[in-house]
C-alpha cells in the first residue's frame, strides 16, 4: 500500500529515540497518522512543526497498519512564531482538526479552506473572521451544519438575530419573544453582512463553540474543547 | 555465582533503557565494564549510588544540584537581576557550556502542550511569577526552543508577566554560526531577515 499526498501537520510525538509519529491532514486521505523514521532528529525538527505544509508519501504492508511517512517540506509556518495571536490561531486550528476529524476520511473542501486560513494568519487583519467561518465549515464537515438562511419559526429571511442552541437554526428577532434570553445571539458577520469587530467574532465563536462541544462530545469523552481554542478566544477578547 | 548471569542480564536490561543504548549496545557496555571491573565498574557504581542519594531538584530554579539550592542559586555573584527561562535542565547545561550568561535560571520542566494536557500548573510558571515578585528581578530572558510549543509557552509567560515591571526578552532567531543559507528552511531565513541589524 502506498500513496503520495499533500498535507498539513497537526501533531508530532516522539516515537522511541529517533522516530516520530505524526498526524497529517491531507487532501485526499484526510487525517492520517504514520511513523517518520528519524523524525525526532535535529534535521527534521524544523520541518515537523504543527501547521507546516508537507509533501508526504505513505507506505505500509497492509491498509490498517500505521505505516511509514517520508516527508518533504512544502511550506513552513515558522513566520508565525513571533505573532502571539496568529500562533494561538495556528494551535487552535491544529488542535480542533486533531480532535474533530475522523481518521482517514477525506475532507477536500475543508483542506483547501484550512490552507487558506493558515496562509491568512498574521498576514491579513481579517483572519479572525476567516477563522470563525472556518469553524462553521468544520461543523458542517463533522455533520452539523448551521441553518442561518431563514427563521426557524416564521420562515422570514429578515432580521435574523438569534440561533437556537438546540437545532442550530436561525431565529428572527420578532419571533424570539420570551425565548430571546435562551437563544444564542447571531452576529451579522455570520450572515455574510460586512466585516466584523471582535465582539461579533466572540459571539460567533460562542455559537460554533456550543455546537462543537455538543457534536464532539462522544470524541472528547467529557473533556472540554481543546485548551488551544480557549486560549485563542481569550487573546481575541483581550485584543478587542 | 549461580545468580551472576541473571544479575548481569538484569543489568543489561536496565542499561538498555538508557537513551542511546539498545539491547546490543547495552550488552557491549556491560561486557566492557565487567572486563574493567576495578577501573570502570566499581567507581561507576559508587558514583551512581552517591548521586542517587544526593541529587535533588533546586527548590528555587529547578536545576539539579546536591542541596536544596543549586550552586548557581547559592552563588551571590549570579544575582544580577537577570533570569533565563529554559525548558529543561539539558537546556540550562547548554547555556552554561556557552558561558555567556552570568545570571540565574528558571527551569520550566517542559512546555505547554494541549495534546499532552500540559498546562501552566504542570510547569513551574507560577513559581517564576513568585520569583519575579520576590527576588528583585529586572529582566526575564525567554530561552525557549523555536518550536510551536516553545514559542506558545514563551508568549504565555510574557503575558503572565505583563505588568510585573520586568523587561521580557527572548533569544534571537536566525542563521546559526556555520550555517549556510542554502541549507536553511524558509522560516529560519524569514526570521533572520526580520531580525537583521545594522552592520
Amino acid at each position: 500500500m502506498d500513496w503520495r499526498d499533500e498535507g498539513v501537520l497537526l501533531t508530532m510525538r516522539r516515537h522511541g529515540e529517533s522516530a516520530a509519529i505524526i498526524e497529517v491532514f491531507t487532501v485526499a486521505h484526510g487525517r492520517h497518522a504514520g511513523v517518520v523514521r528519524g523524525g525526532a532528529s535535529r534535521r527534521m525538527s524544523p520541518i515537523l512543526q504543527p501547521g507546516a505544509q508537507l509533501d508526504v508519501s505513505w507506505r505500509a504492508r497492509l491498509e490498517d497498519h500505521i505505516g511509514i511517512f517520508t516527508v518533504e517540506p512544502v511550506r513552513s509556518r515558522a513566520g508565525l512564531l513571533g505573532d502571539r495571536l496568529a500562533l494561538a490561531g495556528l494551535n487552535a486550528i491544529c488542535a480542533l482538526l486533531h480532535v474533530a476529524l475522523p481518521e482517514r476520511a477525506a475532507h477536500p473542501h475543508l483542506w483547501v479552506m484550512t490552507v487558506a486560513l493558515l496562509d491568512a494568519l498574521g498576514a491579513s487583519p481579517d483572519w479572525p473572521l476567516a477563522y470563525l467561518r472556518w469553524e462553521v465549515l468544520l461543523l458542517e464537515e463533522v455533520g452539523f451544519g448551521l441553518d442561518l438562511t431563514r427563521c426557524a419559526v416564521t420562515g422570514t429571511r429578515d432580521d435574523l438575530a438569534f440561533v437556537s442552541p438546540r437545532t442550530g437554526r436561525a431565529v428572527a428577532r420578532g419571533a424570539a419573544g420570551d425565548w430571546a434570553d435562551r437563544l444564542l445571539p447571531l452576529p451579522a458577520c455570520m450572515l455574510g453582512q460586512g466585516g466584523a469587530d471582535r465582539v461579533e467574532i466572540a459571539q460567533g465563536l460562542a455559537i460554533t463553540g456550543h455546537f462543537l462541544t455538543r457534536e464532539l462530545a462522544p470524541l472528547l469523552h467529557g473533556r472540554p474543547l481543546p485548551e488551544a481554542r480557549a486560549r485563542l478566544l481569550e487573546l481575541l477578547a483581550r485584543s478587542a | 555465582m549461580a545468580d551472576a548471569p541473571q544479575r548481569i542480564e538484569q543489568l543489561i536490561d536496565l542499561m538498555a533503557r538508557l537513551p542511546g543504548l539498545g539491547p546490543r549496545s547495552a550488552r557491549r557496555a556491560v561486557l566492557l565494564m565487567l572486563k574493567k571491573r576495578g577501573a570502570v565498574m566499581a567507581p561507576l557504581a559508587q558514583v551512581m549510588a552517591e548521586v542517587a542519594l544526593t541529587a535533588r531538584d533546586c527548590l528555587r530554579c529547578g536545576n539539579i544540584g546536591d542541596a536544596d539550592l543549586c550552586a548557581i542559586c547559592r552563588d551571590e555573584r549570579r544575582a544580577t537581576g537577570e533570569v533565563c527561562v529554559v525548558e529543561n535542565v539539558a537546556d540550562l547545561w547548554a547555556m552554561e557550556r556557552g558561558g555567556a550568561f552570568k545570571g540565574r535560571y528558571h527551569v520550566l520542566g517542559g512546555t505547554l502542550s494541549a495534546l499532552d494536557a500540559v498546562g501552566p500548573a504542570e510547569l513551574r510558571i507560577p513559581l517564576l511569577v513568585e520569583r519575579v515578585a520576590d527576588e528583585g528581578i529586572s529582566e526575564v530572558i525567554l530561552a525557549l526552543n523555536a518550536t510551536v510549543d516553545g514559542q506558545t509557552t514563551a508568549h504565555y509567560i510574557a503575558e503572565v508577566l505583563e505588568g510585573a515591571g520586568v523587561a521580557i526578552t527572548s533569544l534571537a532567531q536566525g542563521v546559526p554560526v556555520g550555517g549556510e543559507l542554502d541549507y536553511l528552511d524558509d522560516g529560519t531565513i524569514g526570521a533572520a531577515l526580520r531580525a537583521r541589524r545594522r552592520f
